[in-house]
């Protein structure tokens, strides 16, 4: 960590005034915490025999188990590739480099409507390249995969970079052989910014709509997401399954991403 | 800046960006001042008569009662469109695919009980549902029973997220009974018909757009979706079943609409509107209007048509529970039974 001398211009040494905590917890109720407590509410006006009926139905659970499933295979996905691509980013020197480190950022900026339009002319029954995997559950790891791709090598990027080369040439130097060197030595440092990026990539891919609508095909029992699941109990008028549904995706996030950080710090004091 | 003129330019800082967000989150738009003379219109209307509208309010507006009548206009799926204005967005006048969502606005009372007391029963304009099969229809997509032969691919949105598809399910299961099934047997081909549907999209919109793309063999749509998708030189044809569901889409003005919202209704139904209309693809409420439509598209087909009410005289109130509620109908069972068969 590198700190930036600024000249201070307040005595107490604070670089924000003591309003900051204020302003950010108001800021988060209104943005965060306040839609989520309505959804909450939403949900209790149900009833708990209600809740239980709309996530237990036999169509929630199938759209439930191919989310959580097709989240789960695109963050392992994105945790090896997402750190290939990360080292080679940051430790391989080509032409291009930076334009392709700017390429990465771009899933986040492209509608995601636009995103599924785009494989559907690619992926599509009328291929170009002759692959044709929509409407299938393929289609919706590959849709996630592409709306997923930065969060890994984002959280890896900066830890690689941080990363005493020294460390290796030592591992090197007594002997030990480059994948060994990545395993034991890289890869531990690793682990929790990988982690990290896997979390995030599953959250988003278990909220992720308008990419996976266009190219799942939303045959209920087979290729019906649990996002496109919610909308079609929305669009019936249904809101109990809607937002029973969208509690159960929010906690199931809302627990990978508590463990994650309960594993940092855990992993943090262990460092020391 | 002393510790407390820092608080306060702080505390100032957050309620201006609080009001900010709050002005970006309800600002309706188009808050153009009303023209000298005329008012102004919120239409909001589902996607389809996008097209129409671009033509009728320049026309509405060369009339007296129209001009300076200045229009916001939003357009999106009929049941998103409805749930919004019950939700609070501005409207004066409402055009929807199905009657349910006007309903859904006379239950928040937005909308009159007596909104369909006219000639027209409150509807303004007629499509029906159609098969599209590519150019030559190499598949012999003729009848009904054609879509559920092996190996046949139709295409139709999911019904529980889409209106136009629950029309779609209604003229399957209307032609079934006019070809004198009974209703068991109509349900089963609706079983056997979704049984031959491999995507089943979101919205009307986006099925088309699947169809376009290359996927499957037939499309059910609306005629006016097929028409234009015809001119504007997609790859299809129309092919028109001997019998279909007569779609009947609703205008009203709301509770709060302004007078120039109800001189737009008014002039909806006038013979110049009807025109327009006609040659956007609609078929016309006035009868005497139904030649213009024929002369904007002369091969058009005229297949027996029926309501929904002939298909079930409790109308949409009692087809929504029957066939579309989403725990118990007859298309959720449906549904299951697919899922049941192909999810692997």
């Amino acid at each position: 960590m590198t700190t930036v001398a600024l000249p201070r211009r307040r005595a107490s040494g604070a670089a924000l005034p003591s309003v900051a905590p204020g302003v950010a917890i108001t800021y988060l109720s209104v943005v965060v915490l306040l839609p989520l407590s309505a959804l909450l509410w939403e949900t209790h006006k149900g009833g708990v025999d209600a809740f239980w009926q709309a996530v237990s139905a036999p169509d929630a659970v199938a759209a439930l188990k191919l989310t959580l499933g097709a989240a789960l295979l695109v963050a392992l996905i994105n945790a090896v590739f997402g750190t290939l691509i990360a080292w080679v980013l940051v430790r391989d020197s080509f032409i291009g480099k930076g334009f392709v480190n700017s390429l990465i950022d771009l899933p986040f900026a492209l509608p995601t409507v636009v995103a599924g339009l785009t494989l559907l002319t690619l992926y599509g029954p009328n291929s170009p390249i002759g692959v044709d995997i929509t409407y299938t559950r393929k289609a919706v790891v590959l849709a996630l995969m592409f709306e997923t791709l930065p969060f890994v090598i984002r959280s890896v990027q900066p830890v690689l970079l941080e990363l005493d080369r020294e460390m290796e040439e030592a591992a090197a130097s007594l002997g030990a052989r480059g994948h060994v060197i990545f395993r034991r030595v890289v890869l531990p440092n690793l682990l929790p910014a990988i982690l990290s990026g896997m979390a995030l990539a599953f959250a988003r891919a278990v909220g992720e709509y308008g990419s996976v609508v266009l190219l799942s095909g939303n045959v209920p029992f087979s290729t019906e997401v649990a996002s496109v699941h919610i909308y079609s109990q929305i669009q019936s008028d249904y809101v109990t399954g809607a937002t029973a549904m969208s509690v159960v995706l929010l906690s199931i996030s809302l627990v990978v991403l508590l463990s994650i950080s309960a594993l940092h710090r855990w992993s943090s004091k262990h460092d020391r | 800046m002393n510790r407390v003129q820092v608080r306060i330019a702080a505390a100032g800082a957050v309620v201006l960006s609080l009001v900010a967000l709050a002005a970006a989150c309800g600002g309706s738009g188009g808050s153009t001042a009303d023209a000298a003379s005329g008012g102004k219109i919120n239409l909001v209307a589902y996607s389809t008569p996008e097209a129409s509208y671009a033509k009728l309010i320049p026309a509405f507006n060369k009339t007296s009662e129209g001009k300076g009548v200045t229009f916001t206009q939003s357009y999106g799926a009929s049941g998103d469109q409805s749930r919004a204005v019950a939700a609070g967005q501005p409207a004066d006048v409402v055009h929807f695919a199905l009657e349910p969502d006007i309903q859904r606005l006379v239950d928040a009372k937005l909308v009159s009980p007596n909104w369909n007391q006219n000639q027209y029963n409150g509807f303004v304009a007629n499509t029906m549902v159609v098969f599209v099969v590519r150019k030559g229809n190499p598949k012999h997509i003729t009848s009904w029973d054609d879509l559920v032969k092996p190996g046949v691919q139709v295409i139709t949105p999911n019904p529980f997220t889409s209106g136009g598809a629950r029309w779609n399910i209604m003229a399957a299961y209307g032609a079934e009974l006019k070809e004198g099934k009974t209703p068991a047997q109509a349900q089963q081909y609706l079983s056997d018909l979704f049984h031959n549907v491999p995507v089943q999209d979101d919205k009307a919109s986006a099925a088309l757009q699947t169809f376009t793309a290359g996927k499957g063999d037939v499309l059910l749509a609306y005629e006016q979706d097929a028409l234009l998708a015809e001119q504007s030189g997609a790859d299809i044809q129309i092919v028109y079943p001997p019998q279909t569901i007569e779609i009947q889409t609703p205008i009203a003005t709301t509770t709060k609409a302004s007078s120039a919202g109800k001189a737009f209704v008014k002039w909806m139904y006038t013979p110049q509107a009807q025109t327009i209309l006609a040659q956007t693809g609609y078929r016309p409420v006035v009868t005497s209007q139904e030649s213009a439509f024929t002369k904007a598209f002369p091969d058009a087909g005229n297949p027996t048509l029926f309501t929904i009410n002939d298909v079930d005289s409790g109308g949409w109130d009692d087809v929504m529970t029957k066939f579309f509620d989403p725990t118990n109908s007859i298309m959720q069972k449906i549904e299951s039974s697919i899922g049941v068969s192909t999810s692997s």
